[in-house]
């Protein structure tokens, strides 16, 4: 630390995007975000889809159809990620509101656990679906 | 001299104590339909139907789009809020927010309420 003197800091600072390192948490947190969004973007396709299954045995046909385009497969399993990330880290966070979990390492290893979680599920999910 | 933008957002408790119910409401229901898939709900159109209009099921389902559109509204305008500072922007696009949770809302409960 004392080698950070005031005098050898470069100043202006400029923070390089790719070499951010944000720490496990951070990342599951900012996922948590993005999953968050990619669901709420990709709503009118999803209740399109809820639509389709249930209005009739034609359209529910139409449906799996529909599903397995690859775009829209690709899209599905990227859903499939986000309801699964923002599942587990919607969990995480009601513990931590209930100050369960919330000091630094227990943070940082639930925030492991939420990844460690939610990725494999998806392969095996998404592998099953297709 | 109170000097407040107008930007469509409200603050406080409220929301943070709204976005865990519905958080708690569409995991239960996440849970419930993942569960019930497993035993063979999707396999054909009559099973999905019987399903999803049986009595339980019309309860739920509603519960959850109503907690959906609000915890979406409440969670991607706290994310235009973090990011976009113009407050014209920032008006305009909260107001597209709830415009369109509002109609994928109204949409997804009138397929629910045909069944
Ligand atoms: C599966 C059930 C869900 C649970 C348990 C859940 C839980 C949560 C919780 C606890 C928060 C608050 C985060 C915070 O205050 O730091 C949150 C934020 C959010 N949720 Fe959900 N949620 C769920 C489903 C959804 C769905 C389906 C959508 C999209 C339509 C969504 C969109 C969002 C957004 C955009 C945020 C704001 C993220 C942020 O501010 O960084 N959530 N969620």
């Amino acid at each position: 630390m004392a080698a950070m003197s005031t005098t050898s800091k470069k100043r202006p600072k400029y923070l390089n995007l790719i070499k951010i390192k944000l720490p496990i948490a951070g990342i599951a947190s900012i996922l948590h975000r993005v999953s968050g969004v990619g669901l709420f973007l990709m709503l009118p396709l999803l209740v399109w889809l809820l639509e389709l299954s249930l209005r009739s045995p034609e359209s529910f046909e139409a449906m799996k159809q529909v599903a397995a385009h690859p775009l829209l497969k690709l899209i599905l399993i990227g859903l499939l990620w986000a309801l699964l990330h923002h599942f587990c880290m919607g969990i995480r966070i009601l513990l931590i509101d209930m100050h369960i979990g919330v000091d630094r390492l227990q943070a940082s290893s639930s925030a492991k656990m939420v990844l460690a979680v939610s990725l494999p599920l998806t392969l095996i999910v998404g592998a099953k679906l297709w | 001299m109170v000097n407040r933008k107008l930007v469509g957002a409200h603050y406080g408790l409220l929301d943070w104590l709204v976005q865990r119910t519905t958080g708690v409401v569409m995991a239960a229901y996440t849970v419930i339909v993942a569960y019930a898939l497993t035993q063979g709900v999707g396999s054909s159109y009559e099973r999905w139907l019987a399903f999803m209009s049986s009595t339980p099921m019309r309860f739920i389902s509603f519960l959850c789009v109503v907690s959906l559109c609000w915890h979406a509204w409440i969670g991607v305008r706290d994310t235009w809020m973090d990011y976009v500072q113009p407050a014209g922007i920032k008006l305009t696009l909260h107001v597209l927010t709830v415009l369109s949770v509002i109609g994928c809302g109204g949409w997804a409960v009138q397929i629910l309420w045909r069944l």
